[in-house]
């Protein structure tokens, strides 16, 4: 019972998952007058599950109970409850967000189970302490992922899945070669038992380099940085934008949920650490630059903003690389990225809710298109100006404490190089938001007819920006949970 | 008594913001009384502060984000207070802050938002120089990107969202690096706290070089103050910008630069300070010259204005450059100086234009005869521009080359040239401008009647003369905020 209990946030969501199904099979028997009710009694069972997941976390904070299950495939620490919390949040308010959308998808119910069975997934990864665990739980979110992308039917949506499903075989499959190679070295497939390996050998480094090398390249494509981006602007563009908003954010942070586990469990001390912890390094670097630099000529605002969360993985990994670098900041440095990550979903997912409003409205994505969005919308503006300002990095916001943040675990890893390459890019990514907002305030609309999003998106979309304000303004709260979830791997 | 003045305005902001759409005419009386009170508070801290104890007073700290000292002494701390360099410039940011509420009496275009901008201005300068922490003080010099971004673009004139754009982008540069440098020199002090890391002295021992510290911090001081070669920003934004927002830009916001760089780069390293003097020198004297020969050729009277700053805040460079006391106590003067009459030129060419609608030199002539008022006005604050004794630039320019000669001989002479220069275009462009025959064109047009036009002229004057005739009530102040600062680069 005390494994179930462990397990029970992500059992919520897959419960909550089945649930949805079922009750969406039953429905027409109850009546037409029940069946009309779909539209919001659906959204709102996957709410209640992913407030459940959240509550069940909340529950084992609070009776302090923590600890292995089921013969350690899998570990409930600070970290994993973050996690948790991040990822059962995240999903309630793309639900919330997705309530317009899903007037228009045959498949609602479909849609709803597979985006809680995600979180379920993304959940049981940052849990995973064993490779045969992890590697279960990457294929349960891919695979929900895979359906979501396509759900809408759209010739770019079928492309985008295509893209994405071939790309994340490949993926998948390096991964699980990078996993092949600890397992051949150690014998174990436990985190705890590859790194009592790792700490005590000094022979096979090239071979431990190699497996470090394949980790990064399978799990890069799912945290999205260069040279594993290539998915990312087709699959965001054509995926309806709740998905691509769930991509942006949750399947990013579980991919940097598992890389912090692997490497910093596995590979986190021994031979290896700073080599990968330059790879890092290099890899952060490369990403920011180039994803800021190709997001500056986007026209059409979802694929831009793909563009720069492939920058905003890059400035993540800074507090990755600062973890081994010349200078170790073990705690500081995974504290930095834990709480970047926490930051970037409010800003991130509160910037995608505001798109999917006025986009729907105004029937566009092209940021021309977003010309004179503050006359019609005024509050929908302010929010996406408000989630605009904080991805770029202007305070009182979560953006502006999360970047310092982490420029700081790079400075003190004697990392400045980095940490000015950072910068660099920030006033690079302030160049292609600050357009969205010029456009929305400083341009006149072609109509002038005012619009308001629906009640639901709205409210998900003001805790956002509340949420944005309340950590920049009073970061301790959110600063303490990722000390705690840091000092797992401390 | 010191935070409240410096978050009433907000307060007053965020009152405005919601304020019913039908009551949206009264937002200025609200802006108005917010920024009297303000000034009200801070004259009274003016006349409170203990000139016989000196150093900061009316301190308030406390703890904003207390990090886990097992992970990083990452600590950040509300700490504000005065001395005798701050407590001028805040004066003198309340000061312009009534004025320009005042001039803007006549906006008409979405007033609402125009005056809450304006007073998250004003709080974000005022905590600029109250701030005793680094990281705070970087907060505030950031957010005062947002309001400025707003209130050029969607309320400026000719090629605003350009101008805008510039104007954030180039001050977003700079700041990229100062955060850096800031990293920096807490990391290696171990503490961000200005009083106490001017304390340390040397930075010898920190991960990267002392002086590329030195080079990290003052980069966004010089471009904000700002200095050939970083000065184009300046032309654009102030031609662009709404009438007030010029006042506060050419009052206030170059002054951010100047203090910068008193109160960071020379007083919490003084010896890089000492060795890049003759750098500074040089700077200082191009800009100066290049400053008054572009206003030579300039057409736009605001452009002109424009210019005139460039070449009087290399003055401000100049004097800081000398590293003695006089000389510093000569550029503080010259900032509080330079913000009363640029910015009491600057409303007055906004009235100019208000009227004739153009700015165009060519094109203006003989105004004298229809607004009287204006031309007196106009006269007072080109003389004190100039440098006419018994008004305030005299007194500031003087002790600036007093204090610079010893030191920079050459430099100091080619200075001395920005004087004559200054003399020449300010008188040609009042001949041109005011005095020659009446153009029939403008025979409509009136002069400055109203409460809310002659008020803030009539107390800006009054200013000027009282420091032109008496400067000891701020210079003895000044002199001894910059005297330690003096002493520790000895």
């Amino acid at each position: 019972m005390d494994d179930l209990n462990l397990l029970g946030p992500q059992l919520a969501l897959l419960i909550g998952a089945a649930y949805i199904i079922i009750v969406d099979v039953l429905l027409p028997l109850a009546g037409r007058e029940a069946y009309g009710q779909r539209r919001l009694l659906l959204p709102g069972l996957a709410v209640l599950a992913a407030a459940g997941s959240a509550g069940w976390s909340l529950a084992l904070v609070l009776t302090d109970e923590r600890g292995e299950a089921f013969d350690g495939m899998m570990t409930v620490d600070d970290f994993t409850l973050f996690f948790n919390f991040l990822f059962a949040g995240v999903a309630g308010v793309i639900v919330l967000g997705s309530v317009d959308f899903l007037d228009r998808n045959r498949f609602r119910a479909e849609y709803l189970a597979l985006i809680l069975a995600a979180a379920a997934g993304m959940s049981l990864m940052a849990a995973g302490t064993d490779l045969i665990m992890i590697f279960v739980a990457l294929e349960l979110q891919a695979i929900a992922l895979f359906a979501l992308v396509g759900i809408s039917k759209s010739d770019s949506g079928s492309e985008a899945t295509l893209k994405f499903l071939l790309l994340s075989a490949v993926s998948t499959a390096i991964t699980l070669y990078g996993m092949a190679y600890l397992f051949g070295l150690s014998g174990e497939t436990s985190l705890d038992g590859i790194a009592s390996y790792v700490a005590n050998t000094d022979e096979n480094r090239s071979a431990l380099v190699l497996a470090a090398v394949f980790l990064t390249a399978g799990l890069g494509f799912k945290m999205a940085v260069v040279p594993f981006q290539m998915w990312v602007p087709d699959v965001y563009e054509g995926a309806p934008t709740p998905i691509t908003a769930f991509l942006s954010v949750a399947s990013k942070a579980a991919g940097f949920a598992v890389v912090m586990r692997i490497f910093l469990v596995a590979l986190g001390e021994g031979i290896v650490t700073t080599d990968w912890a330059y790879l890092f390094a290099a890899i952060a670097a490369v990403s920011m630059t180039v994803g800021n630099v190709l997001a500056l000529v986007q026209g059409n605002i979802k694929r831009m903003l793909g563009y720069s969360s492939i920058a905003q993985a890059g400035t993540i990994l800074i507090g990755l690389a600062a973890v081994a670098a010349e200078d170790p900041q073990l705690l500081l440095g995974t504290s930095s990225v834990v709480f970047f990550l926490g930051a970037y979903a409010f800003t991130n997912i509160g910037a995608f809710l505001a798109i999917i409003a006025i986009s729907h409205k105004i029937g566009s994505n092209e940021i021309d298109d977003y010309a004179g969005v503050a006359k019609r919308s005024p509050l929908l503006a302010l929010g996406l100006a408000a989630c605009l300002f904080s991805l770029t990095g202007f305070p009182p916001t979560a953006g502006f404490i999360a970047k310092v943040y982490v420029f700081n675990a790079a400075v003190q890893a004697d990392l400045v190089w980095l940490a000015i390459i950072g910068v660099i890019n920030s006033v690079i990514a302030a160049y292609y938001y600050l357009r969205v907002v010029l456009n929305m305030f400083a341009r006149d609309p072609e109509t002038d007819d005012a619009f308001q999003p629906n009640p639901y998106l709205g409210v998900a979309l003001a805790a956002a920006v509340i949420g944005l304000f309340a950590i920049g303004v009073y970061p301790t709260p959110l600063i303490e949970a990722s000390e705690s979830a840091a000092r797992v791997f401390g | 008594m010191l935070t409240f003045a410096i978050f009433f305005p907000l307060l007053g902001a965020v009152l405005i913001a919601t304020l019913p759409k039908a009551q949206e005419r009264s937002a200025k009386h609200i802006a108005a009384v917010t920024t009297a009170i303000v000034l009200g508070v801070v004259a009274y801290l003016f006349i409170d502060y203990d000139r016989g104890a000196g150093g900061y007073q009316f301190l308030d700290s406390s703890t904003w984000l207390d990090s886990a000292p097992d992970i990083s002494d990452f600590d950040l701390n509300y700490a504000v207070g005065l001395d005798g360099l701050s407590l001028p410039l805040v004066l003198l940011t309340a000061f312009l802050g009534l004025v320009s509420v005042l001039i803007s009496w006549r906006i008409e275009l979405r007033p609402k938002e125009y005056f809450a901008w304006l007073l998250v201005l004003e709080t974000s300068l005022l905590g600029v120089f109250s701030s005793l922490d680094l990281v705070l003080f970087f907060l505030f010099w950031e957010v005062e990107l947002i309001p400025m971004f707003f209130l050029i673009s969607v309320w400026g004139s000719g090629n605003r969202v350009y101008s805008a754009w510039k104007y954030v982008l180039y001050t977003f540069f700079g700041s990229a690096f100062m955060i850096v440098g800031i990293l920096t020199l807490g990391f290696t002090a171990g503490t961000f706290d200005i009083r106490e890391l001017a304390e340390v002295g040397s930075f010898d021992g920190a991960i990267i070089p002392a002086w590329a510290i030195f080079t990290l911090l003052s980069i966004a001081f010089l471009v904000k103050m700002p200095v050939v070669p970083f000065h184009t920003w300046l032309p654009d934004a102030h031609t662009d910008a709404p009438t007030a927002v010029s006042v506060i830009l050419a009052g206030v916001l170059l002054k951010m630069g100047g203090y910068g760089i008193l109160r960071m780069s020379f007083s919490i390293m003084p010896e890089q300070a000492s060795d890049a003097n003759v750098i500074f020198a040089i700077i200082a004297a191009v800009s100066i010259l290049y400053g008054a020969m572009m206003t030579l050729i300039q057409t736009d009277l605001k452009r002109l204005i424009a210019y005139s700053s460039v070449s009087h805040m290399g003055y401000v460079l100049l004097g800081t450059s000398s590293i003695g006391v006089v000389g510093l106590t000569g550029a503080a003067t010259q900032m509080v100086t330079h913000g009363l009459i640029t910015g009491m030129l600057f409303a007055l060419v906004g009235m100019v234009y208000d009227r004739a609608h153009t700015r165009e030199i060519g094109q203006l002539r003989g105004l004298a005869t229809r607004m009287p008022f204006i031309t007196a006005m106009m006269l007072v604050a080109g003389l004190a521009s100039l440098g006419l004794p018994a008004l305030a630039g005299f007194a500031a320019e003087v002790t600036i080359f007093l204090g610079t000669f010893e030191r920079h001989e050459a430099l100091t002479i080619v200075g001395v040239l920005g004087v004559a220069f200054a003399a020449g275009y300010i008188l040609w462009t009042v001949q041109r401008v005011f005095w020659g025959e009446p153009d029939p064109k403008w025979a409509e047009l009136t002069d400055a009647t109203e409460w809310w036009e002659r008020g803030p002229l009539i107390a800006l004057t009054a200013a000027i003369v009282a420091i032109g005739v008496y400067p000891a009530w701020v210079m003895d102040l000044l002199h001894d905020g910059v005297a330690p600062i003096a002493e520790r680069l000895a």
